[in-house]
């Protein structure tokens, strides 16, 4: 009868009482240097410890350079982040995977390259796309400073359960649309506060048959519907992708977590609050027109007319914003910019995605386009299999790791009104730098539309070889 | 934190739906290692020109609500980033409540840390509200914890709010002092129930 939250939750339970929120416990703790400064002087200021430093990682992403890293940053208060989390981390005990080291990278690009990220662990970060890890079977989610803090300190957090919100996608997704598509699709449906209060628990064919970059690039994106977590129970794909990864369990212990990692699944007769049900035969490449993940259509289609009802006054203001007007198709809208990147889409398959589209052929003129991989380790594996070479020769530019562009903390800034094409997870105004105009797609999406100059749809792309 | 039982002040609103964290403080001021200061930020890029003057056009530098504390605004509030920084921006500017039809879940919980209140009514007490605190008089409410109560203009309404947290906020209680009560449990798991596998 119980969900694979339901049981993951379970099993973490360190103390519970009638009328609090239940105590549970943290297997993983990620940290990174924007929302960590306050949790440990906190920690300080208490005389507190770090509970269990060996649970607990760090590494740099949010606010540094991604074209060049030579130390100090010119953007000194960037800096003083980056050294306070380094002081930091050397006080109290914590691995920080730091800006010279291979694995430096996007937080939840890490974790899961690292094997850190593994079915039915509880799982938490400062950040609200702590959601990816659930692509794993884990229980991930986004925490304030407040409990970043708490977190180091007690190794747990005091959480109230959520509801069970099912989204099940049966059908093969059409050629040429992606995992990127299918979340966008997902939030078009359910709206960006429809998974307020939910766990998503993704299922069915077309979610079994994604590729864990896929399945992460799904499972990030639920925080864009409102939900705390987004999940999908394990399977062989999971076990092929986590078999051998530095922190993954070896040997014996890899046979016994693996035959644990099976039954992390929901029972048949669950019981879900919710099921929203979708066709994936039915997608096409999705678009986002507007400033909220959910102002999206498929690309076939036009800019929509007024809302009626009480969202007129945000529909106008995202409009206003965009500088569209109603009823204008979406391919044809000319771009300034592309950005191939952050933790939704700038793992090995989404550069190889982008990359097919790319070869053989240019940026077109007056378009700005970069490709920024999500790990120092994708970079690397990227370049040895010809990938990097054939953005470079079309004209992108070729990044060091960091969520650059996705937040444009550092100097990857839209200009005012630059229109961009971004593989990145939120349309909202500012977001990308201030004034810019931001389009959400998926990586071969964004790389088409930097060829071209303007939004296409890539299901017609002539594939050069 | 700051305990919070009961507030009175002016309210002003800003009526969109799905206001997020980049709107309520933008990226460029994550950078520093604080908790305070953030009130001069808030909403910087739309109470801000470009050149850096004030938007005349922007409700909050009305001069009619320059002492407001009230904040009321449409659904889904505070979406997107995880950033405490949303509610210290809110709090730093001078804001101890914000009311609206619904709230993200994240915003909603460091909202709760930080001894701002975010009190949820329904939609149509909202517009409601909204329309009353444009009218020429302004609009002043007075928000009770205790009673969980909103009153103000002759409205009365009860707002609901998890009777923990409720406990919580009322006396400023610090979530890992409570924990830490049960130290006991958290090592007994950890003995006991941590899964086998560890880094
Ligand atoms: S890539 Fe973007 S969404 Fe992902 S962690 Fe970095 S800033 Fe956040």
């Amino acid at each position: 009868m119980r969900t694979l939250y339901d049981k993951i939750w379970e099993r973490h339970i360190v103390h519970r009482e009638p009328g609090r929120p239940t105590l549970l416990y943290i297997d993983l703790h990620l940290i990174h240097e924007v929302t960590s400064p306050q949790a440990f002087d906190g920690l300080r200021s208490n005389g507190r410890r770090v509970r269990r430093p060996d649970l607990t990682f760090a590494t740099v992403d949010h606010a540094i350079p991604t074209l060049n890293r030579s130390l100090p940053f010119p953007d000194k208060v960037a800096w003083n982040q980056v050294e306070t989390l380094r002081r930091n981390c050397s006080e109290f005990g914590i691995r920080l995977f730091d800006l010279d080291r291979i694995e430096q990278g996007i937080v939840h690009v890490l974790g899961p390259e690292q094997g850190m990220t593994q079915p039915g662990l509880t799982i938490v970060c400062g950040d609200s796309h702590t959601s990816t890890h659930g692509a794993f079977g884990a229980l991930a989610f986004g925490i304030g400073t407040t409990e970043v803090e708490h977190v180091l300190a007690t190794q747990t957090l005091p959480q109230t359960k959520a509801d069970n919100l099912r989204v099940n996608v049966e059908g093969d997704l059409p050629f040429g649309v992606t995992a990127k598509d299918l979340i966008l699709a997902v939030i078009n449906r359910i709206g960006t506060n429809g998974g307020t209060g939910c766990v998503i628990e993704y299922t069915g064919k077309a979610i079994r048959s994604l590729s864990m970059e896929g399945r992460m690039t799904v499972c990030n994106m639920s925080i864009e519907a409102g939900a705390r977590a987004g999940m999908i129970a394990p399977d062989d794909t999971t076990f092929d992708y986590l078999e051998g990864r530095p922190f993954a369990p070896k040997g014996e212990n890899w046979e016994r977590a693996v035959d644990h990692w099976r039954s992390l699944q929901s029972d048949p007769d669950a019981v879900y609050d919710r099921t929203v049900e979708i066709d994936a035969g039915e997608l096409a490449p999705f678009v986002t027109w507007g400033t909220s993940p959910e102002m999206s259509v498929m690309v076939t289609e036009a800019v929509p007319e007024p809302a009626m009802g009480r969202d007129e006054a945000s529909y106008i203001k995202a409009l206003e914003y965009m500088g569209l007007e109603p009823s204008q198709p979406i391919e044809g809208i000319v771009i300034d910019r592309a950005f191939i990147g952050s933790c939704t889409n700038a793992r090995i398959e989404d550069l190889r995605d982008a990359a097919r589209v790319a070869r053989g052929y240019r940026v077109a003129s007056g378009v700005n386009a970069m490709v920024v991989p999500g790990s120092m380790q994708i970079k690397l594996q990227a370049e040895q299999e010809g990938l990097a070479e054939i953005f470079v020769e079309a004209g992108f530019e070729w990044r060091d790791a960091g969520c650059s562009m996705c937040l444009a903390m550092n100097d990857d800034v839209l200009g005012e009104g630059e229109r961009c094409a971004s593989t990145s997870n939120r349309n909202f105004e500012g977001r990308q730098g201030r004034g810019g105009r931001t389009h959400l797609v998926s990586p071969s999406m964004a790389a088409a539309a930097a060829i071209a100059g303007h939004l296409v749809d890539v299901r017609n792309w002539k594939f050069r070889s | 934190m700051t305990p919070f039982v009961k507030h009175t002040g002016r309210a002003v609103a800003i009526g969109l739906a799905n206001i997020d964290t980049d709107q309520i403080i933008p990226k460029q001021f994550l950078k520093r290692t604080d908790r305070s200061g953030y009130g001069e930020f808030l909403f910087f890029n739309w109470r801000f020109l470009p050149d850096g003057s004030p938007d005349p056009g922007f409700v909050l530098n009305d001069p009619k609500y320059a002492t407001s504390s009230i904040l009321i605004t449409g659904a889904n509030f505070g979406c997107g980033s995880s950033r405490e920084h949303a509610p210290w921006s809110l709090l730093d500017y001078g804001f101890r409540v914000i009311i609206a039809s619904g709230f993200a879940d994240i915003f909603f919980d460091n909202s709760l840390k930080n001894g701002l209140l975010p009190v949820s009514l329904p939609e149509p007490i909202v517009d409601e509200l909204i329309k009353l605190s444009t009218s020429d008089e302004g609009l002043k409410l007075s928000v009770d914890l205790e009673d969980q109560i909103v009153s103000g203009a002759g409205l009365a309404v009860r707002f609901e709010i998890d009777p923990f947290r409720k406990e919580s906020l009322l006396s400023g209680m610090d979530d890992i002092d409570f924990t830490l009560r049960h130290e006991a449990a958290i090592s007994t798991f950890e003995r006991d129930s941590m899964p086998i596998y560890r880094f």
